[in-house]
């Protein structure tokens, strides 16, 4: 095993490639290089591995493979979802429901589909844990709703959503239901049957595999627009010449994930109560961001009063630990999160914010150094801090 | 993103601290939406004899607050008040563009600590000329 100089804490934001993903991509590099459109034997080795990859994500979501259309990542898929499905509805309805915690891959195509393309949008709000009320999506029907997104787990707070309610409730309606799958893939169930679910985004770098491939699932029968036109690619809906090697990763990753979802969701949610526990047992005035219960297990999101979650970061970073932030200081905008102040946070509060999420390298250990340093980093900058009562 | 002299200061901050007695105390910022600075200074003959800083912000205003410190300690009032945030800034080797707005504010915590220190001069002198005020 090699010496790991770095504790890092940032798995909702990318993962290490798995080696055995790697593995399995490396072919498709330089040997079997292929375009799989092409007649050729080149072409259709890549053809093969291609429609193998389809075949085995769609077993994992419970799905046909014509249903899968492979994309460039999950913002991809996302606005190939919210676009498609829009547009092609138009001469029905003008309305989509989403909520005010969707990642920006949502929440700004609702907000173009709004500003240029005379889309009515409506953004339920979340309760202080960060859970939408599907009676709220329901109330929130009207006869010109054409799309519900509401996303699966949420990627700051790791707030799990009642996706397969809502979407009983999308269907009994007759309407499009799409739910971002980015951050619960390897933690929870994807099976789009059990989740009713019509649309689903996945994407490869969140679950051990490369970056620049995502998925989304397209329920048989749904009709949408295709974004990207040309030469139609993936049933039409996603022109542009397949990255097999991509491809053939994130189907490689994504039968590992699933092979050890159960048992690493329990090891990760044991290590991260550890984390929890202890930072909330040793630094005051600090609370824990997101649902008590219903949250991803490699998920701890806490809120420290009197301090910025950037100053966290750098003190955390120069001890060789990698977490996030949802900190306005740290993502270079002038507001701070518009996940954290939707579940009622003050904006002062959730400018403390600070996201450590666990993944397959972590360890006890890890958990144990962060306990140890966290505290300190914490009070150094609450003794600079003005705000700080003592 | 940052330069090694704001990695610097934030790991090693100047002056941090309150000065009971200040003669003069100036606080900019609003926590609901950028940061806050406190900035306390010590006056003698005119100069800044002693200055300390409170900030609530993210590294580079910890770091601002930290070098305007070093800047403006025995300097003359006069030329402390000149203290600039893009001087700030320039000391430290440069801010990342997003930060030269919500976290620049050094210059002007001094600003307000030395005009809060000139407004009680003015005022203990009205005191004295008006005794029965």
């Amino acid at each position: 095993m090699e010496q790991r100089s770095v504790i890092y804490l940032d798995h909702a934001a990318t993962t290490p490639v798995h080696p055995q993903v790697v593995e399995a991509m490396l072919p498709y590099f330089s040997e079997r290089y292929g375009n799989a459109s092409s007649l050729h034997t080149l072409g259709r080795e890549a053809h093969q591995a291609l429609e193998q990859a389809r075949a085995d994500v769609a077993g994992i979501l419970n799905c046909s493979p014509v249903e899968i259309v492979f994309t460039s990542c999950g913002t991809e898929s996302d606005n190939l979802a919210l676009r498609g499905a829009a547009w092609m509805n138009r001469q029905r309805g003008d309305h989509i429901i989403t909520s005010s915690i969707e990642h920006h891959a949502v929440g700004h195509t609702c907000e173009q589909l709004e500003r240029n393309f005379g889309f009515e949008v409506t953004y339920l709000p979340v309760d202080e844990h960060g859970l939408v009320d599907p009676a709220a999506v329901e109330r929130a029907i009207a006869g010109t709703t054409v799309l519900i997104s509401i996303m699966y787990a949420n990627n700051e707070v790791g707030t799990i959503e009642p996706i397969a309610e809502i979407g009983e409730i999308a269907r009994n309606h007759g309407i499009a239901f799409h739910t971002d799958a980015v951050q619960a893939a390897g933690a929870l169930s994807l099976d789009v049957q059990e989740l009713n679910v019509d649309l689903l985004t996945l994407s490869a770098h969140k679950f051990y595999g490369p970056k620049g491939v995502g998925v989304l699932y397209v329920r048989e029968g749904l009709e949408i627009l295709p974004v990207l036109t040309g030469g139609g690619h993936e049933r039409g809906l996603r022109s542009g010449t397949e990255n097999v090697a991509g491809i053939v990763g994130l189907a490689a990753a994504l039968k590992l994930a699933e092979e050890r979802r159960e048992e690493e969701s329990q090891r990760l949610r044991a290590l991260r109560n550890r984390l929890v526990g202890g930072v909330l047992s040793s630094v005051g005035h600090c609370r824990l961001l997101g649902h008590p219960d219903s949250r991803l297990p490699n998920n701890a999101s806490i809120a420290f009063e009197y301090v910025e979650g950037e100053g966290i970061l750098i003190g955390m970073d120069l001890e060789g630990i990698a977490a996030s932030s949802g900190s306005a200081c740290s993502t270079g905008s002038s507001e701070p999160s518009h996940v954290v102040t939707a579940m009622g946070v003050p904006p002062d509060v959730a400018r403390g914010s600070l996201r450590m999420t666990l993944g397959h390298e972590n360890t006890e250990e890890d958990v144990d150094r962060v306990l140890e340093v966290l505290p300190g980093i914490v009070g150094r900058l609450r003794a600079m801090s003005p705000l700080y009562p003592g | 993103m940052y330069s090694e002299l704001v990695m610097k200061h934030f790991s090693d901050p100047q002056n941090v601290g309150v000065i009971e007695d200040a003669d003069g105390v100036g606080k900019v910022g609003n926590p609901m939406c950028g940061d806050v600075m406190e900035m306390f200074i010590k006056v003698k003959d005119e100069r800044i004899d002693d200055v300390k800083f409170r900030t609530f912000g993210c590294g580079a205003a910890i770091a601002t607050s930290s070098i305007a410190t070093e800047m403006i300690k025995g300097k003359s009032l006069d030329e402390a008040v000149q203290l600039s945030n893009k001087a700030v800034a320039d000391a430290l080797g440069g801010l990342p563009a997003q930060k030269m707005h919500c976290s620049n504010l050094a210059a002007d915590a001094v600003r307000a600590a030395i005009e809060d220190y000139w407004s009680r001069q003015k005022g203990a002198k009205d005191e004295a000329v008006q005794p029965e005020g």
